[in-house]
């Protein structure tokens, strides 16, 4: 293939600027004294100490960070098991699963969440009606809601990046493994497990992000109590955004930065050491 | 390995959390708050036709954007060499770990009045534009966080397109045009198709961009739905009918353009 011109480059820049500039300004102005954003008053750290005295944010945060890592633990656990599980039906069945499980992908945000929250609402409203009166347990949406939500739109993610390692599985194996004596779940967790690996900890990398990421699901489905960093940045845009979420979104992005700087370079590594064996290997 | 009962939990979780909303969904739109079947929730939607319109129609200029923009970024991404392509991904995929509502509010400081574009333009005695509380606004915003859902199916794609084909193709006597044409563009023309709906459904929903973007006045469907679930306009029979159509819709659309991509894709292969 011939190689990228001047006018190629200069394309793909433009669509970097366009897409980090954003962010770039967003970093500069969380260490920027003055509170309003337009102006640069000079260079302070005030945000960040700022921050780790602000309760709602740090809440907010909290509540992000659990429901996110309980969606994507419940939700890897769920989804491997389903995708394994879903190879096994019959054809008929497992279709029209796989047809359930791309609804959450294919419909709008927006869509997913209202209508989860219309079936907690009636939940809701039907225990507060019946046996909650008569135990005297009142019941809202809150962190169980959100939970729910986050893990039903995980699992088809995780589902997606699972499957694929499974159709690759050579279906020998498990059954080498029970001819040798292995059963059940030892014979999953020593055999099927390592191969697979790789798609579930690839969809349990995803869910976890999706989670962090979502906005609308959250906000349909959090009730009035619970907030997670979304929704509290969503009510703080509709004014003005406290320069402390600049400060806490350049915390977690240069952290996300550095993971992916490790992970590139562990990966490089291992890539360097494999051509090494290999080079070994076809020498001998 | 014979063990089906294992996604039994999920089967019976996908029964409750995805099937049943969407059912109360559908008894919503057709019910009165007195109860009772009733069509009166989509006779009330005509007074918002506007907002249908407007919706359909940012979101489809939002999508041929990001098409014209993701493309060639996607392309010639997948023909760099070197260090920017194996990055590509990760180039692209960085930008949406900070948060998607941060990254479109720092759109307003860039879009204001007195912000820093308009500072820009001043420094050649230009403007000051408006450009903050526009249209045009929520269609940026709209390609601007969308843009990566574009490109990345499309460079995955390409990426994968064997070399051997093109060359083939050029031993055949094809300028690059051709190659191009031919070749590459109906190759590429999954990844297309896909990233023309992960760019088109979340547009044509969004009500998070339109209201930080799009000041109060401009309504898309996705703050009507809001509204009337946890806004002023209270009525979630009505945000059900709105919700129902707007997923009709968008269902009939993707049928639609599936169909013509594969139609199209098996005249050219």
């Amino acid at each position: 293939m011939k190689k990228n011109g001047l006018f190629s480059r200069l394309l793909i820049l433009l669509c970097f600027l366009f897409l980090y500039a954003p962010i770039l300004v967003l970093v500069v102005f969380s260490f920027n004294a003055s509170k309003s954003k337009a102006v640069w008053a000079g260079f302070t750290l005030d945000w960040y100490v700022e921050l780790f005295h602000n309760g709602m944010i740090l809440n907010a945060l909290w509540v992000t960070l659990a429901v996110s890592a309980l969606a994507a633990v419940i939700a890897t656990v769920m989804g491997t098991a389903a995708a394994i599980g879903f190879r096994n039906l019959r054809r008929r069945t497992r279709s029209v699963c796989m047809t359930v499980n791309n609804i959450p992908l294919t419909n709008a945000d927006i869509i997913t969440g209202v209508s989860m929250m219309l079936l907690f609402l009636l939940a809701v409203s039907a225990w507060n009606g019946s046996l909650g009166r008569m135990l005297g347990i009142k019941w809202n949406m809150g962190f169980w809601s959100l939970l729910i939500a986050h893990i039903t739109f995980d699992v088809p993610n995780v589902i997606l990046s699972v499957t694929p390692k499974l159709r690759q599985l050579d279906p020998n194996i498990y059954e080498a493994a029970q001819d040798l004596g292995d059963h059940g779940f030892h014979a999953f967790r020593k055999v099927v497990l390592p191969e697979i690996m790789p798609g579930v900890v690839n969809g349990l990398i995803i869910a976890f992000t999706l989670s962090i990421d979502d906005f609308v699901i959250s906000y349909f489905t959090a009730g009035a109590q619970t907030q997670t960093l979304s929704m509290v940045i969503y009510s703080m845009a509709k004014k003005r955004v406290s320069p402390e979420i600049n400060a806490l979104s350049t915390l977690m992005f240069a952290a996300v930065v550095a993971l992916m700087v490790i992970v590139n370079l562990r990966q490089a590594r291992q890539d360097r050491q494999a051509r090494k064996r290999r080079e070994t290997l076809s020498a001998q | 390995m014979k063990n089906k009962a294992i996604s039994y939990p999920y089967i019976g979780w996908m029964g409750i959390f995805v099937v049943a909303p969407i059912l109360i969904i559908t008894l919503y739109a057709f019910t009165a708050d007195a109860g009772g079947f009733t069509l009166a929730n989509f006779r009330d939607m005509a007074q918002y036709a506007s907002a249908f319109g407007r919706s359909f129609l940012l979101a489809a200029v939002a999508t041929v954007i990001c098409l014209l923009m993701g493309y060639p970024l996607a392309y010639y991404l997948a023909r760099e060499t070197g260090w920017l392509r194996r990055m590509a991904t990760m180039l692209i995929m960085l930008p949406m770990w900070m948060n998607f509502l941060l990254r479109t509010y720092s759109w307003k400081f860039l879009l204001e009045r007195n912000g820093l574009l308009n500072a820009f333009f001043g420094l050649f005695g230009l403007g000051p534009f408006q450009m903050i509380d526009t249209q045009g606004a929520i269609v940026l915003g709209m390609v601007y966080n969308f843009l990566p859902y574009m490109v990345l199916p499309i460079f995955s794609v390409i990426e994968k397109i064997d070399p051997k084909v093109i060359e083939a193709a050029q031993d055949l006597g094809a300028d690059s045009f051709t190659v191009f044409r031919r070749v590459t563009f109906p190759l590429s023309l999954p990844g297309v198709l896909s990233g023309i709906t992960m760019v088109f459904i979340p547009s044509v929903s969004t009500f998070a961009i339109s209201r930080l973007l799009g000041g109060s006045k401009t309504l898309l469907l996705g703050n009507l739905i809001d509204m009337q679930f946890l806004g002023s306009a209270y009525n979630p029979h009505l945000g059900s009918a709105i919700s129902l159509v707007m997923m009709v819709i968008v269902m009939v659309c993707m049928a639609v353009m599936n169909h013509f991509g594969d139609g199209e894709q098996g005249v050219t292969l």
